[in-house]
């Protein structure tokens, strides 16, 4: 399998996880003790594989008969996913005790989830975009209904399950019409002849069908319609994990697919399709996110109009953008699990206190969780000197560059919009009195998963440079 | 040493994030003064090594830059942390740290028994992170950020005991004044800021003077960044119009007082003149508002300092009359007498405030100094070091005021002409006079306090030791710029030192006829025989025969009262500026505009958004076969829009 000993070091990330799925299943069999070791054991096996790959970054190369490229950006996704998971098994271990779901299946899907990711991250062939896809998919829609007592989250993963499929179909026909117009599913095969190609009407479909393929993915309007009702259902956790490393994944294919197309081709064909779907979900999310109570639809909707301004990256099609959208991606990662974990550790059993007037008060009662929720949520709104507002200038910046002022100008208005739902959440915990005098139940590894996200939230915001230049030396 | 140099940066900053975090928890106010007070020890022993490793370097090699980190690097705007280490930069660092250290360790002993000794010092300790990075900064958005930051520190520091009184308000509004009053200056800050990127396409300080030396710019460009920046520094220096601030500053801690008066906050806009030193050179009518602003300034303040019965007004005027003198110096071109000037007067400003922290401290809160005297027998070495500053600041050589006080005059004469000389003498024969009054009203003479409700007693050694340290400075502080008249071509050290950072301003200014040395040893005798004079008739008059002060006062009532309420500036203000500003935005901007226009068409607007908002919710039904329904119409609508544009 392996030609010499550099590429297994290459393919590392990958058999890390892959060899920890299998060590986990295992000790899940036969250890009567599994649910206490799987957690700590994801956590280990994710940061071994998250630090692997940033620190060996610099070795790129193709591997497995032009398969799976490892190395660069690549590495930078394996980043992504792995540290998000690790800091999603940190969150789960009293979340998921909280709601008597401990099962050590948890985590092995997880892993399996992230192993799908970092296929997709890789992918030099559509078929492993595919395979990757589906592996990821099938472990979210399980992992959605984890909770089977709960019928709302059963009624979550069915319908992830059937839109999801749904989505796959087209994306699988889109497929089917590249391949078709291009006799090949090697992605350098169909980018080297992608000029000649972009006269055809089948492969621009092919490709359109592929793109919304992922677009449900990344929960872009109008494919957006199964993600609140998905978050909401879902653990709190599990919906962390979505939001941030399952959109990362997404993204991380549209980019190995297209960012060499988006990078040469000056009259980029997919432009508008990308612009129109980046201002529909910026302004979209923003707008209905201000009627939600629900703090976890809430921020469902604020995921999709991250979408739109990642999306924004996408459409610019430069270099600048996709630097951006990757930077979008990093951050967002940090500051949507932060979130989610926040709203995990205050989330009472039976789905109490996830009503926004819960929040009231907070600032009196744990002014640490309090203090801690508004870094994220001024992050996500995206006000300086938080790393959010970074990850939006830069795609605001590169769609100026490539004369897409007009959605720049969209992305800021619609962040004007997002400031109203983000602050109300800082309003309620400071300046209204608390209504329930409850204090969440402590979880150590919780509360050390967030700080870690407000952390790096923080440092990236001081130091963009350094996480912008890694990125840009890749591309 | 000079690569650790941004470490002079970060320990203030970890002082701050650890007083300020788990200070208050540890309630160890011992712990929280050392911790405090060693951050800046140790970053004054980087700076010293810093300096040394400088001096050993040639000359025109003692510009170094240490790059931290690019912030941003987009569009052509590169905002990096770095600093830069040069002549200029070390020695305001050592000013900065050295007199702040001193100040700081002082505060242990005063601040002791307070109730939130912690948030004092992560306070003091945010005040030199902030002053640090003003003056290390390499480029004009890090020196803004510490611009803004000292703005911040001493809103926080003079409103530091925010339920006290002060005069007929409260320290917190104190506190604000000077917030507002410098945000008008830093206004002006910005502009200028925009300025200078808008014609030299950079914020960094070596680009944009050497492009200011090579390209073709218009003079009157440079007359508008030169008045921009200066606003920003009357502002900060506390000059006329903008020094209101300052008196008022007084209301926090004293050894508050020390740090903004002395060594950090004001001297940052005579610092950021010198360091624009080209600019300035390139605008030499700007350069005339700055000494003509400087000069008045100078006499003004000191002309209220005279009749002033509170410690520390006297002191707080002192201060805006000795600031005047230094921009007198940088108006005249004279930009490294300024700086000569910076560093001697912090050295005795912080030795007369903490002197009389000392003072305050064991009269148990009593500040007018009509009910001080003879305290000389209770508190020797406050009583010993206050003369020192006393003198030094009078300009008696040879201590260090005598030196760099001095120079100023001279090369007014010089540089600008007779006038700014005499009104400069006139300002220190009051200075030295004001001086005496407050240093015999309150250490000689009959004793005006009930011995009953007050012990003056002598402060403790953390308190006094400070105290000798300032007075060993202040008086020989300024053998390292003895002029060339006596030390011989290149004699003056410091003059040399700083030589290289002014060398292009000064040849774009020089055009100054030649003088003798006779005139200039003149001139020097006379301002020596004036401010001699000053102190034997303040002897005269408040030792000898108080009834004099007392009868002049009172035949003079009108200009007495006129000069005791500071020629009524605060109430012009006030009824000029301030209230119509209040009454204005109270009934038109709040009520109207604001109230009716911005609120109704925000409210409109967001009102708009809800029921869009509430509207297009109910698309969210919940069934899935609509979600399918509304992603096939999305689907058919993009791929006939391509395919129709293909």
């Amino acid at each position: 399998m392996f030609e010499n000993t550099q590429q297994f070091l290459d393919m590392l990330p990958i058999i890390i996880i892959g060899a920890g799925i299998l060590i986990s299943t295992t000790i899940e069999m036969y250890s009567e003790k599994s649910e206490a070791v799987l957690p700590w054991f994801s956590v280990f096996i994710f940061s071994a594989a998250a630090f692997y790959s940033l620190v060996y970054a610099d070795k790129q190369s193709i591997i497995l008969q032009n398969m799976l490229s490892t190395g660069g950006i690549t590495n930078i996704f394996y980043f992504i996913f792995n540290i998000g998971a690790a800091i999603v098994c940190l969150l789960s271990l009293d979340y998921t005790k909280k709601y008597g779901m401990n099962y050590g299946e948890y985590y092995i899907l997880i892993q399996a989830s992230v192993l799908g990711m970092m296929f997709m991250a890789g992918a030099k062939d559509l078929f492993m975009i595919f395979l990757g896809l589906e592996i990821m998919s099938v472990s979210f829609y399980v992992l959605a209904g984890v909770n089977r007592k709960k019928e709302k989250a059963i009624e979550g993963a069915l319908k992830y399950f059937l839109l999801g499929a749904f989505a796959t179909g087209f994306l699988v026909y889109g497929i089917a019409l590249i391949y078709g117009s291009a006799q090949s599913t090697s992605i350098e095969v169909i980018t080297a002849g992608f000029t000649s190609l972009t006269g055809n009407i089948l492969f621009v479909a092919g490709v359109l069908l592929f793109l919304i393929g992922f677009s449900f993915k990344i929960a872009a309007f109008p494919f957006h319609m199964w993600v609140p009702d998905v978050y909401q259902g879902s653990p709190t956790t599990v919906s962390g994990l979505f939001s941030t490393a399952g959109k990362a994944a997404a993204f991380s294919a549209i980019i190995a697919t297209l960012a060499a197309l988006f990078n040469s081709s000056p009259d980029n064909i997919f432009s508008p399709y990308l612009s129109v779907l980046a201002l529909f979900s910026m302004l979209f999310g923003s707008i209905v996110a201000i009627a939600q109570s629900n703090i976890k639809r809430m921020l469902a909707y604020s995921s999709i109009s991250h979408a739109g301004y990642m999306l924004i990256g996408l459409a610019a099609g430069s270099f600048d953008g996709t630097a951006g959208v990757i930077f979008y991606l990093t951050v967002y990662t940090f500051m949507n699990l932060a979130a989610f974990g926040i709203v995990a550790l205050i989330e009472g059993e039976n789905e109490t206190n996830l009503e926004l007037d819960s929040y009231s008060g907070l600032g009196n009662r744990n002014p640490v969780l309090a203090a801690l929720l508004s870094i994220c949520m001024f992050s996500l709104a995206g006000i300086p000197p938080m790393a959010g507002f970074f990850g939006k200038y830069y795609v605001f910046i590169a769609a100026i560059k490539s004369d897409l002022i007009w959605l720049a100008i969209v992305g800021i208005f619609s962040s004007v919009i997002s400031v109203y739902f983000y602050l109300r959440v800082v309003v309620l915990m400071y300046f209204k009195d608390s209504e329930f005098e409850k204090v969440p139940a402590k979880s150590f590894s919780g509360f050390l998963g967030v700080t870690i996200s407000i952390l790096l939230i923080i440092a990236l915001g001081i130091f963009p440079g350094s996480l912008l230049d890694l990125i840009t030396s890749y591309l | 040493m000079i690569d650790l140099i941004y470490l002079t940066v970060a320990l203030p900053l970890l002082g701050f994030l650890f007083n300020g975090t788990i200070g208050a928890k540890l309630k160890k106010d011992k712990l929280s003064g050392i911790l405090g007070s060693s951050v800046i020890g140790i970053s004054f022993l980087i700076v010293v090594g810093a300096f040394f490793e400088t001096l050993a370097l040639p000359a025109n090699e003692r510009l170094n830059i240490v790059s931290l980190f690019t912030w941003l690097n987009v569009a052509g705007l590169d905002l990096s942390f770095s600093y830069q280490v040069d002549q200029l930069s070390l020695v305001m660092s050592l000013i900065v740290t050295g007199v702040g250290f001193v100040i700081h360790v002082y505060s242990i002993g005063y601040m002791q028994g307070d109730k939130a000794v912690w948030r004092f010092f992560a306070y003091l300790n945010l005040f030199i992170f902030a002053m640090m990075n003003l003056v290390l900064a390499d480029n004009f958005l890090v020196m803004f950020l510490g611009w803004e930051g000292v703005g911040l520190c001493s809103y926080l520091l003079i409103g530091f005991w925010y339920d006290k009184d002060f005069e007929k308000s409260t320290t917190a509004a104190a506190g604000l004044k000077a917030f507002v009053v410098n945000r008008i200056g830093d206004f002006g800050f910005l502009l200028g800021m925009f300025l200078i990127y808008s014609t030299f396409g950079t914020l960094i300080f070596t680009d944009v003077f050497s492009r200011a030396l090579s390209f073709n710019i218009p003079e009157y460009i440079f007359g508008l960044i030169a008045i921009f920046l200066f606003i920003g520094a009357t502002g900060k220096s506390a000059q006329i119009p903008l020094y209101v601030w300052l008196p008022d500053a007084m209301a926090g801690p004293t050894p508050v007082s020390a740090l903004i008066h002395a060594a950090t906050m004001v001297t940052a806009g005579v610092y950021m003149v010198a360091r624009c030193n080209i600019i300035y050179a390139s605008a030499p009518s700007i350069m005339m508002v700055v000494a003509v602003i400087g000069v008045f300034t100078a006499f003004f303040a000191a002309t209220i300092g005279l009749v002033q019965n509170d410690i520390k007004k006297v002191l707080a005027y002192s201060t805006v009359s000795q600031l005047g003198y230094m921009f007198l110096a940088l108006g005249a071109g004279a930009f490294s007498a300024g700086i000569f000037h910076v560093m001697t007067h912090a050295f005795f400003k912080a030795l007369l405030f903490l002197g009389a922290g000392s003072v305050i401290h064991s009269m148990h809160e009593e500040q007018d100094i009509r009910k001080y005297g003879g305290l000389k027998k209770y508190m020797p070495v406050t009583y010993g070091t206050f003369l020192v500053a006393a003198v030094a600041i009078s300009g008696i050589p040879p201590l260090s005021g005598f030196f760099s006080k001095d120079e100023i005059l001279w090369f007014s004469y010089v540089n600008i002409g007779i006038v700014f000389w005499i009104i400069g003498l006139i300002t220190a024969l009051f200075t030295a006079f004001y001086m005496f009054r407050l240093y015999f009203m309150t250490f000689e003479g009959k004793e005006n306090f009930d011995h009953h409700k007050k012990h003056p007693h002598e402060s403790p050694k953390v308190m006094t030791i400070p105290l000798i340290v300032l007075a060993i400075l202040s008086a020989v502080g300024g053998f390292i710029g003895i002029p060339e008249i006596f030390s011989g071509e290149h004699g003056n050290l410091f003059h040399s030192w700083l030589a290289p950072i002014f060398k292009s301003a000064q040849i774009k200014l020089m055009s100054y006829s030649s003088h003798s040395h006779t005139e200039e040893l003149l001139l020097m005798i006379i301002s020596v025989l004036a401010a001699a004079s000053a102190i034997w008739f303040a002897r005269y008059v408040y030792l000898k025969n108080p009834q004099i002060a007392t009868n002049t006062s009172k035949r003079f009532k009108g200009v007495y009262n006129f000069l005791l309420n500071k020629y009524f500036v605060d109430e012009v203000y006030d009824a000029s500026v301030v209230n119509p500003i209040v009454k204005s935005s109270e009934s038109f901007l709040w009520k109207i505009c604001d109230n009716v226009f911005i609120d109704g068409l925000i409210n409109w607007l967001a009102k708009q958004v809800e029921n869009i908002s509430a509207n297009i919710k109910k698309l969210q039904t919940g069934v899935a076969q609509s979600y399918a329904l509304v992603m096939v119409v999305g689907i058919l609508i993009a791929l006939f829009w391509i395919i129709l544009s293909v």
